[in-house]
């Protein structure tokens, strides 16, 4: 009888602690690989060759620095994303890891990170992430996201600085360049999440966030979606004139800004009956495009780098 | 036979002690490296105190080869 009860309790103690892919989990991959992919567009086009183990070993300081802000927001927003569907499995809210472990990993990694980053790149952009992770985990988490429906819009800055990173990594500075892929994931990230925030519409609700659909109504969010899109196209598309662009980035921009354009047109002219009665097929289908509106844009500036040796790519 | 019996809780946290171990291990490489790399890719230091050599350096004046 007694040793049934042993078990039992070492059985239930079993499922709550935490395996190595939950603190794995704490660092959110799926966020680290954007990170990754922009980190290395934004080497990789510099004019500045690095040697191989240096870009390599700097990216993935940036993506750890980048791992390390994910945890320090779900050791912060472990309240929230318990109430929100989309969240409630992190390994916080699910009881796997305790919060003072998810800080003391977000801590520790963060030291690491931006120190292995100083040493393997240089002090620009070591400097770099130690603010991106700081305006993540601080200016976003803790500050603007519970207080203001433009948390989207300032906190997007967290999001857009890798390439910058990546860019002060093979460089030793900043750029017109540079700024300019910071401000297109910058631009790219309000209508990306207000799209999502109109068919995730009871997650948000629920958890007492402010963002825009809760605080201004859909309509607003909808008018929102299109100004912002608006403003991106000549960020994405004036890029292509600097050293990084050229013709194959440029009719890539083209094409990829008239359809976020069409879509966020499309968002503006519904109303939530028509939205309701096809379940948000459009908003759904315009974040679908956002996410290779992104990848497409990097990608292009990667395929200009890639093929200018051989005459083809840049202006 | 061992020499100690093994605790419960090795066998449980086996795969996060591993996880742990290859990341260390992985971190070591690449400190390693780095260093390798730095030291070999900047030229003339001396390798004691990382100070450039002076007496490297071609002489003011003198004629090139």
């Amino acid at each position: 009888m007694t040793d049934t009860r042993a078990d039992t309790t070492r059985d239930m103690d079993q499922m709550a602690e935490a395996s190595f892919g939950d603190y794995v989990a704490l660092l959110k991959p799926r966020v680290m690989s954007l990170v990754v992919f922009t980190a290395l567009v934004g080497v990789l086009v510099a004019p500045t060759p690095m040697h191989p183990f240096l870009a390599m070993t700097s990216i993935l300081f940036i993506a750890l620095g980048a791992g390390a802000s994910g945890a320090l927001n779900m050791w912060w927003d472990a309240d929230i994303d318990a109430v929100m569907k989309r969240t409630a499995r992190r390994p916080v809210p699910a009881g796997k890891v305790k919060p003072g472990e998810a800080l003391g990993v977000g801590m520790a990694l963060s030291g690491i990170s931006v120190v292995m980053l100083w040493l393997a790149a240089n002090l620009v952009s070591a400097l770099l992430l130690a603010f991106t992770i700081f305006f993540y985990a601080v200016v976003y988490s803790m500050w603007l996201k519970r207080s203001t429906p433009q948390n989207i819009v300032i906190g997007g800055a967290a999001g857009a600085f890798p390439p910058m990173i990546g860019w002060a990594v093979a460089t030793g500075g900043v750029s017109v360049e540079s700024v300019l892929m910071f401000a297109l994931i910058f631009m790219w990230t309000p209508p990306h999440f207000w799209a999502l925030a109109l068919f995730m519409k009871e997650d948000y609700s629920n958890a007492g966030v402010p963002m825009l659909t809760v605080t201004h109504g859909r309509k607003s969010t909808r008018t929102h979606i299109l100004v912002y899109t608006i403003l991106l196209a000549p960020v994405a598309i004036g890029a292509a004139f600097t050293s990084i662009g050229g013709p194959i980035y440029l009719a890539t921009a083209l094409v990829l800004n008239a359809g976020f354009l069409l879509g966020a047109w499309r968002i503006w002219r519904r109303d939530e009956v028509q939205a309701e009665a096809d379940k948000y097929a459009v908003e759904k289908q315009v974040f679908r495009f956002s996410l290779y509106y992104l990848f497409l844009h990097f990608g292009a500036f990667l395929a200009e780098a890639a093929l200018r040796p051989y005459g083809i790519g840049g202006w | 036979m061992a020499f100690r019996e093994e605790h419960e809780i090795h066998k449980r946290r086996f795969g996060r002690n591993l996880g742990v171990g290859l990341t260390l291990a992985l971190f070591i490489g690449i400190v390693f490296g780095l260093t390798v790399v730095k030291v070999t890719s900047v030229g003339q230091m001396q390798g004691f105190d990382h100070v450039l050599r002076p007496e490297l350096l071609p002489k003011e004046g003198a004629a090139k080869p």
